[in-house]
């Protein structure tokens, strides 16, 4: 199983209704089918990610996230998933409230730029970072909007989102004491599970 | 004529008449007391009955589907790209029913059948026939063969009208709902063209009423009109350039390849046909003005004018929907113009609104309205997708 999964995975109630916003070859909508017995449907734009959808049995809307989410009701999914695109998109800050006006709660993941990988790169390299992980150049990358762990919380904080949990794990989605110790800095990967007016939220 | 039969068609086809007494309330309020329905069915029908797929003909689609009727035949049924071995709708797995709605001019009861209250044929006199009336016939063509339920019912425009209302009329009955190139209702574009197209058959000196027949004529130049701004509005603009346009690699590139050319190589300065375009609209309908009944025509234009099946719940199409229990796949064309992708979407919105299951496709396509008949790759290639799952289900 992806390691993302696994830790996704357990946040998600079981028979709920999930919506994933960039939902690839739909493979975790599948898992949590499978495994969870949710009725999901995922957003996608690329015709052979659609068409392995379809191939999974997996319900996959052709739309594009930065033409927005008019579309779906307030409040008519349980959960709403957004993995590894939130740094891809023209407006994650509006694509964020949408997910909250939608969804009950919310999972984002994002690839932490204040890994000390990154911060390393720059410092020693002067370039923008390029790494197995995330191969692209500066010019052809999609990925426009990269942020850090603390760069979240504090869009967290401002936007009066409730943070219900955060997990911090390297590009292996491996957990481990030292990366919670130092999210910030030894994190790769940031998988934040949030909603609007959570009980308990921090 | 097909010189043989490609391996991937169903080969030739005989059709079906099925025989109904039991008579039909119209939404109208009107009756048919009896009538008859033109069928083909293609592949096998399996031991539980449990792999039975509907095909809905549109605007001038009849129950020949697929195959050829005999080896002299031009050309094989109006969606052979589509049903066959190893097809996306696959015959070897699939037992597919086609059939020609009340109200049409290929053999089931319409306009040019007898009326069996005053013994002659029907004309003016036919009853006007809404999407839900026929797929009330259907659903009595269903209960004659034994299908309980549809592994699913599919099709495109005017056809996509009738899965959409099999959906909401018969939930259970249907367990995929497959719409292609469908709006929820027409515009008034929309009714605006076929408003055109019911003016110029009306309007022939020919149509006498609707009574043509009784005057031994039909309504030629009336029906080719009719049919000629109904053919611009399937076309795209593009469809239109790149096939009345002989054009090079450059000038296409550049888009300036308008499809302008000439039938006879330079201008006739006369009020004849000089260009490609006219030429074909003209041959398409006078085509057609010779096999489809005007009367036939006047209804079927009524019929997507009607469509609206939001008006029993209040305009809110979600609300139709409540009781919906099939998963919908809904596929829109980028170049349709008829019945554009933002159409299509308002469906799929209503469908997730009322929370239920739908896959929706936007096709980059350059033939506009009529892509969902031809072999846009794409296309074929999620039906493919799509119905091989519906044939695991169907085998499990």
């Amino acid at each position: 199983m992806r390691a993302d999964l696994e830790i996704i995975q357990k946040w998600i109630k079981p028979g709920s209704r999930v919506l994933d916003l960039g939902c690839g070859d739909g493979s975790l909508l599948a898992y949590l089918r499978d495994n969870k017995h949710t009725i999901g449907i995922g957003l996608e734009i690329d015709n052979q990610k659609i068409d392995a959808c379809l191939h999974k049995g997996i319900d996959v809307i052709q739309q594009d996230l930065n033409k927005g989410l008019g579309n779906f009701e307030t409040h008519s999914f349980d959960t709403v998933l957004l993995t590894q695109t939130l740094q891809a998109v023209h407006y994650p800050d509006l694509l964020v409230e949408e997910m909250l006006r939608i969804g009950k709660n919310c999972i984002v993941t994002f690839p932490n730029f204040g890994n000390w990988k990154s911060r390393a790169y720059i410092a020693f390299k002067g370039r923008m970072p390029v790494s197995d992980f995330m191969p692209y150049q500066w010019y052809d990358t999609p990925n426009i909007h990269f942020c850090t762990v603390r760069d979240f919380d504090d869009f967290c904080r401002a936007k009066n989102i409730d943070v219900i949990t955060r997990t911090v794990v390297d590009n292996k989605h491996r957990d481990s004491a030292i990366i919670r110790a130092f999210p910030n800095l030894l994190s790769e990967i940031a998988i934040y599970h949030f909603a609007r007016g959570h009980q308990g939220g921090k | 004529m097909p010189d043989f039969l490609p391996e991937d068609s169903v080969g030739i086809v005989s059709p079906q008449r099925f025989h109904f007494d039991e008579p039909l309330t119209l939404r109208s309020g009107k009756v048919i007391k009896t009538y008859d329905l033109m069928v083909e069915t293609y592949g096998e029908l399996n031991a539980d009955k449990s792999n039975a797929i509907l095909i809905c003909p549109a605007l001038s689609g009849d129950h020949h589907a697929a195959g050829y009727h005999s080896m002299d035949d031009k050309k094989p049924g109006w969606w052979d790209v589509c049903i066959g071995p190893g097809k996306p709708i696959d015959t070897n797995h699939f037992f597919v029913i086609s059939l020609n709605n009340l109200g049409g001019c290929a053999g089931s009861t319409g306009p040019a059948s007898i009326n069996p209250d005053t013994g002659t044929w029907y004309g003016p006199d036919f009853p006007v026939v809404t999407v839900r009336d026929w797929v009330n016939s259907q659903a009595r063509l269903a209960d004659r063969l034994g299908i309980q339920q549809w592994a699913a019912v599919i099709g495109g425009s005017l056809g996509g009208m009738q899965v959409m209302r099999w959906s909401i009329s018969y939930p259970e009955r249907v367990r995929h709902a497959i719409m292609l190139a469908v709006a929820p209702k027409l515009s008034a574009q929309n009714i605006a063209f076929n408003e055109v197209a019911r003016q110029s058959i009306t309007g022939d000196p020919d149509f006498h009423a609707g009574r043509y027949r009784d005057h031994g004529v039909i309504p030629k130049k009336g029906l080719m009109l009719a049919r000629m701004v109904g053919h611009i509005t399937y076309l795209s603009d593009s469809a239109m350039r790149e096939k009345f346009g002989k054009a090079t690699q450059e000038i296409k590139e550049a888009s300036l390849n308008l499809g302008r050319d000439l039938r006879a190589g330079k201008l006739s300065f006369g009020f004849d046909v000089d260009f490609q375009v006219e030429s074909y609209l003209h041959y398409q309908g006078e085509r057609f003005s010779e096999t489809f009944d005007a009367n036939s025509y006047l209804l079927m234009t009524k019929a997507l004018d009607y469509f609206d099946p939001s008006v029993d719940y209040d305009g809110d199409l979600s609300k139709a929907f409540a009781k919906s229990d099939c998963r919908f796949l809904l596929v829109s064309y980028s170049t349709d113009w008829r019945f554009p992708p933002e159409r299509t979407q308002e469906i799929v919105t209503a469908l997730l609104k009322a929370g239920k299951q739908v896959s929706y496709l936007d096709i980059e396509a350059d033939e506009g309205h009529d892509a969902f008949l031809l072999p846009v790759p794409r296309y074929m290639q999620a039906m493919t997708t799509y119905l091989n799952r519906v044939k695991q289900e169907v085998a499990s």
